[in-house]
């Protein structure tokens, strides 16, 4: 059973929420709708569940055209940021719900409520009401009843931002493994490029109503095909500055220059757009053809284990993250390194032109 | 600009508290320096927002004072404390622009106009929202309400403390950064007293001179990010600070040496011979995994790509123990050992910190 998206858009009251997209999910795969708010991560997950139809294009399950078809003939489950449960009914009978309405037996339902129940630690709950539970708990309950669905289509819609942090990480690490064995395709929109490399599979990155790539994870984490997608898959964002290639030499709006080397030599003439992660910005230079860069340290911030450097170069607003706690001097000027390995090339239109070296040798 | 006492402070919701667990927040004793940037750090239920609604005067507590430069305002309302709130949500005025929303505190104080003038400016500058100063608030998305929540909470300078509550719940990731690092300068710049609840540890300990952890209505470690970080004081802030948490295995110790489900490990320094229940712990960022035959005996179960670095999840004897591994660097089958570096190793008895005793 696979879910293929062809041509499929959203025109909402002359405003454009999702344009032209096809995508194409597969049995028992992940796949995470990354991007900030607004994006249309809900509006492309109400398409996809037949929530909302689409003005152009086709919804094809399983081989067959359900774009027309209403929600409840599709066989879809969905978990919202809100938790949703029924507060009359007990923990047991709201997981049991969506089963007892497809007409189960009593024997498979008891089955099926242990089994959601057990995998989402709420077997000590199942009298109590939603309310009774903790967030997290409540949540959990919302999950066991997608998941006693049997749905071949599970839509998450950010399920843990409401969570507490340190819940959320246990969750997080658990619905991978939960899922995994299900054999659906599940779809899990969040805004945290955290949480979608932690659940791995494929993502989506997704702005202002575009999905701008589609890919495994961790490829469109390291190789992005486009500035846009670097920026939304980087927390903190990714930083950029503008260069010129001419001849076998980099040069950087500061003066300085690199040797143009491995891909780089590759490129022709120009303008082009250089971005970089802050976690590879270096207080010491490592590499033998490292950059420096000077710019004016506006702002650190101390993790316990890592500093977030805030670093003014030249009009530009670049964030390093660095291994330690550093105290250093707020306002003074701040030499910061750079791999080229690391370097990210983008045309001047944000096309990818070459992507960090280190990321295509591995 | 106040420094804050907590002297003898307590409370219980319930109207004859007996015991210890009938209070929320447990029996408290602390100065808070006048100028320093504080976060409360807790799960829900931890008693953070009592604490923060006693300080506010939103609450008066059933036991003990509270100071604002030595003046007792334990029973003074909040409109005599002289502080700004910002809350969760945000609190604007639907029907006034975006200027007159940020003058309002100012205006109600009888402020001169022309500072009226330059200091709004000033913080819509820093709010990112100068070219929407003319417009009404209402019909503006939540992140920009809040902005604005956040700038008239700032806009006076003269307030004995300023109060943050979840402020920054609503906003989306990458507008948090640009919020809390203006926020961290607006603090270096103006060096206002400021408190801040989250149940978000990157925004307690990016934003706060000291973390104050809570747990189950005690505050179990005040500290620099880098104290807690490296000493936790409690098994309770080695779990909750850092992401994963800090390993905590079951030990015995005795002086100079652990042993771990029949592992014996060299600590480097006496801890004595500690009584109660005896666990290691040791943060993820300490550990580091070995193919050599030094080390406890692992199996590794999962490797998660996290980007900027890898965590590797290994079992020990039914244990989950969690590495952190380089981004670049390769995890071969072989690797069978867990090794920790011992600058990083800490014991506890019955949850708090031993101290390794002075040669």
């Amino acid at each position: 059973m696979s879910l293929v998206l062809e041509g499929v858009s959203k025109v909402v009251s002359g405003q454009t929420h999702i344009y032209q997209t096809d995508l194409e999910l597969l049995p028992g795969t992940m796949n995470v709708l990354l991007g900030p708010t607004s994006s249309g991560k809900t509006s492309l997950m109400r398409l996809m569940a037949g929530l909302d139809v689409p003005q152009t294009g086709k919804i094809i399950w399983d081989g067959k055209d359900v774009t027309g078809m209403r929600v409840q003939d599709r066989g879809v489950a969905m978990v919202y940021q809100q938790f949703i449960n029924y507060p009359s009914m007990t923990v047991y009978d709201n997981i049991a719900s969506p089963m007892r309405l497809l007409g189960k037996t009593t024997d498979q339902i008891d089955a099926a409520v242990k089994k959601a129940a057990d995998l989402m630690k709420l077997s000590g709950m199942l009298d109590r009401k939603p309310l009774e539970l903790s967030g997290g708990q409540q949540q959990r309950c919302a999950l066991a009843r997608a998941l006693v669905k049997d749905a071949g289509l599970v839509l998450l819609d950010e399920p843990l931002a409401n969570l507490d942090y340190k819940l959320r990480e246990e969750l997080r690490a658990e619905i991978p493994k939960i899922f995994e064995e299900a054999g659906s395709i599940f779809v899990y929109a969040t805004t945290e490029p955290e949480e979608a490399l932690l659940l791995g599979g494929n993502t989506a990155t997704m702005w202002e109503g575009r999905v701008t790539q589609f890919d495994r994870t961790p490829i469109v984490y390291r190789q992005p095909v486009n500035a846009t997608t670097a920026r939304v898959f980087s927390d903190p964002p990714m930083n950029f500055l503008k260069v010129r290639k001419s001849g076998d030499r980099i040069l950087f709006g500061d003066g300085q220059a690199a040797a143009a080397s491995g891909a780089f030599s590759q490129l022709s003439d120009g303008n082009y757009v250089a971005g970089f992660r802050p976690n590879h910005l270096e207080l010491q230079s490592h590499a033998a053809d490292a950059m420096a860069f000077t710019g004016k340290l506006n702002v650190t911030e101390i993790t316990g284990s890592e500093t977030f450097v805030h670093l003014d170069h030249h009009g530009e607003n670049w964030v390093g993250l660095v291994h330690g706690v550093k105290n250093l001097e707020i306002g003074a000027s701040l030499t910061v390194y750079l791999d080229p390995k690391h370097i990210y090339i983008f045309a001047e239109d944000g096309t990818s032109v070459a992507a960090a070296s280190y990321a295509t040798a591995a | 600009m106040a420094k804050i006492t907590l002297d003898n402070l307590a409370h219980s919701y319930l109207p004859n508290p007996t015991s210890e667990d009938d209070y929320a927040l447990k029996e408290l004793n602390h100065d808070w320096v006048d100028g320093e940037a504080y976060a409360l750090l807790g799960s829900s239920g931890c008693g953070k927002s009592t604490l923060l609604n006693i300080i506010s005067g939103l609450l008066h507590p059933s036991q003990g004072r509270i100071l604002f430069n030595d003046r007792d305002v334990t029973m003074a309302p909040t409109t005599q404390r002289n502080i700004a709130q910002v809350f969760q949500f945000p609190v604007v005025y639907d029907t006034m622009t975006v200027r007159d929303n940020l003058a309002f505190p100012l205006r109600n104080r009888g402020a001169d106009p022309a500072y009226i003038k330059e200091r709004v400016q000033q913080i819509a500058h820093m709010i990112g929202m100068e070219a929407t100063l003319d417009r009404k608030a209402r019909g503006l998305t939540a992140d920009a309400k809040q902005k604005i929540s956040l700038g008239r909470g700032m806009v006076r300078e003269d307030v004995n403390a300023l109060l943050f509550d979840e402020p920054l719940t609503v906003i989306d990731p990458h507008m948090k950064w640009e919020l809390r690092t203006q926020l961290k300068s607006l603090h270096h710049e103006f060096g206002h007293t400021m408190i801040y609840v989250t149940h978000d540890q990157t925004e307690a300990l990016t934003f706060a001179d000291k973390v104050v952890v809570m747990y189950d209505g005690r505050v179990v470690q005040m500290g620099t990010p880098q104290e807690l970080f490296e000493r936790p004081e409690h098994t309770f802030v080695g779990y909750f600070i850092g992401s994963p948490g800090m390993n905590v295995l079951d030990a015995t110790v005795n002086g100079d040496t652990a042993v771990v489900a029949g592992t014996q490990i060299s600590l480097g320094k006496s801890f004595g011979t500690p009584g109660g229940k005896v666990e290691i712990g040791v943060r993820p960022e300490f550990t580091s995994l070995s193919d050599g035959n030094e080390g406890l005996p692992v199996t590794i179960k999962r490797v998660e790509d996290v980007g900027r670095h890898k965590i590797v999840r290994a079992d020990f004897h039914g244990t989950e123990i969690n590495v952190i591994a380089a981004e670049g660097e390769s995890i071969s089958p072989d690797m069978n050992r867990i090794v920790f570096d011992m600058a990083g190793v800490n014991i506890y008895a019955d949850s708090w910190r031993v101290a390794p005793m002075v040669a």
